[in-house]
């Protein structure tokens, strides 16, 4: 009785393991069931390189490259605006910051983390729009700009964080040594640690921009949404999160449209893949 | 020139950098404050909205939200439990272990918007739940797996081998071992990550957008198979959606939500704290 007992607790645990594959592979599965009937009707190549995004149209047309532009140009824009304050605040914090002001530091930062996307997205469009609106003299300031500044602030928190983690992970006796050898904090932190580290950083670097890719409210609340290729950064964009988010509501089950949102799915569902995966191979690679 | 001015410099800029993120974090904070506290009452808690929304309370959409969240923490609890129960104390170090970590890794990178595309062609469509709360707790519950189990199975891995060696030396079988004497003492650690996982499903927009959220519904749920009004979901239909709601309800709604994420976050964070004080081994 007992060894059955214990059988089946086994096998549920067992099972309760497998569970995340599971889940894994049926949200790829249900986003190619649904994503790929697109493809009876439309052509692969006109929908990842097709200029134009007008679904509702008639006829209709299904091109994704003024999105997957739009999702790029406010990812790298994030990108340069959020990598050197990111790494900058995480060398202060692990290196710099004195004990009790590093525990209050890391209290923000977490804090930043826990800040629910529309909340910020509402701040964004009631404060960073109208400014940049007034800063640029632009007739909108729902703008890539005000999207990228918005998201960089999102992949703060990720980068930080981890770039952390990845400076802690450095043995002490490297900078013990280049101490011993006359080197000042400063000489260990950018010759010796940060090389050290910087596989970790990298990997957190991939994951931040993963969490700017995959953002979804705030950046549909402050970009304008407008799916036109994007010529520079003062102009409305509109990204795949966006795209999905704002435009699955109107769309009747069954339908292009809806089969062509699960397609924008599949995207991006490979390209976080890609992203972790990635992420994953530098942090563990021994 | 000289490196003690060398590294000044350097730390300065350091130090700027921190200051480009706290600054803004604590502004953001004071100023939903200040501009959401003077709508804050006791008709706008606990009254139902009224007027397209333009006026009343946000009680239904407070409500929905919590209904989610303990829907998704009923599923994903159990499963996250049991799932680093499995990573901890049973896998070997195989293929099959190295799929589940990186399932884990992946899950906690799928864009929240394809949680809500996932949960609308599986929950809502193919096992027809419709849009409703138990659709909605289902697809956030799956968003929140990953943070559970990761909580989960640093916690029993803090447990003391030896612990297990006492046990088991006295004849106890795994599973009893496990039950009676690793559970309990990483039940803190778990705590905290099921806590940090109610915080991130309270504040989720994206998942919720096709699986469960009602526009506008002046009423109390009566089965998991109804619509709920959410809080996050309402904030971005009163900003975005409806010309005309005054700012106060606005600043009010957000500042509701970010207080009840916020405060749920700290309990997680004192409650770590508390944990790594106590610690006696």
């Amino acid at each position: 009785m007992k060894k059955l007992r214990e059988f089946i607790i086994e096998k549920t645990i067992f099972l309760s393991g497998i569970a995340s594959i599971l889940f894994v592979l049926l949200i790829f599965l249900f986003l190619l069931l649904n994503g790929l009937s697109l493809f009876k009707t439309v052509n692969f190549k006109d929908f990842l390189l097709g200029e134009n995004w007008s679904p509702v149209c008639e006829p209709p047309s299904f091109g994704i490259l003024p999105l997957i532009l739009g999702s790029l140009f406010v990812t790298l824009t994030a990108a340069i605006i959020s990598i050197p304050i990111g790494i900058g605040s995480a060398i202060y914090i692990a290196e710099v910051a004195p004990l009790k002001i590093k525990e209050f530091l890391k209290a923000m930062v977490e804090t930043l983390a826990a800040i629910p996307s529309i909340v910020l997205g509402f701040i964004g469009m009631v404060t960073l729009v109208p400014w940049i609106k007034r800063i640029f003299n632009l007739p909108t300031g729902l703008t890539a700009l005000s999207g990228a500044i918005l998201l960089s602030f999102m992949a703060l928190p990720t980068i930080i964080s981890i770039t952390e983690d990845a400076l802690y992970a450095v043995p002490k006796a490297y900078k013990e040594a280049a101490f011993a050898i006359g080197a000042t904090h400063w000489q260990a932190i950018h010759r010796v640690i940060l090389p050290a580290a910087y596989p970790g950083i990298f990997a957190a670097v991939m994951l931040g921009m993963g969490r700017v890719i995959g953002e979804t409210m705030a950046v549909m609340m402050v970009t304008g949404n407008a799916p036109l290729i994007p010529k520079s950064l003062l102009v409305p964009v509109r990204t795949l999160t966006a795209t999905i988010a704002a435009e699955m509501g109107e769309t009747v089950a069954g339908s292009e449209h809806y089969f062509s949102l699960f397609a924008i799915g599949i995207i991006l569902f490979i390209i976080s893949f890609i992203i972790n995966i990635t992420a994953e191979f530098f942090l563990h690679r021994e | 020139m000289n490196q003690k001015i060398k590294q000044k410099i350097a730390f300065f800029i350091l130090f700027l950098s921190i200051c480009l993120v706290v600054i803004p974090i604590v502004l953001l904070v004071i100023f939903i404050g200040i501009k959401g506290l003077p709508a804050i009452n006791w008709e706008f808690l606990t009254g139902l909205p009224k007027q397209g929304m333009r006026a009343g309370g946000i009680f239904p959409a407070i409500v929905g939200t919590v209904y989610l969240v303990i829907g998704a923490v009923l599923f994903s609890l159990p499963i996250g439990i049991l799932s680093a129960i499995y990573l901890s104390e049973y896998a070997k170090e195989n293929i099959l272990t190295r799929l589940i970590r990186l399932a884990i890794i992946n899950l906690s990178g799928v864009p929240s918007i394809v949680y809500g595309l996932f949960g609308l062609a599986f929950f809502v469509i193919f096992f027809n739940f419709g849009t409703s709360v138990l659709s909605g707790s289902l697809t956030l519950g799956i968003m929140i797996l990953p943070i559970i189990i990761t909580a989960t199975q640093e916690s029993l891995k803090s447990v003391p081998y030896a612990f297990r060696e006492v046990s088991l030396s006295l004849g106890a079988t795994k599973w009893q071992t496990i039950k009676n004497i690793v559970l309990p003492n990483a039940l803190p650690g778990i705590l905290t990550g099921t806590i940090l996982g109610i915080a991130r499903a309270a504040g989720e927009t994206a998942p919720i957008l096709f699986t469960v959220a009602a526009f506008y519904l002046p009423h109390l749920p009566k089965s998991i198979f109804d619509q709920v009004m959410a809080l996050p979901y309402h904030l971005y239909v009163i900003s975005t959606q409806i010309p005309g709601v005054p700012d106060r309800m606005r600043y009010g709604t957000a500042l509701v939500l970010l207080v009840m994420v916020l405060s749920i976050n700290l309990i997680a964070i004192i409650l770590r704290y508390q944990l790594r004080k106590k610690k006696r081994w």
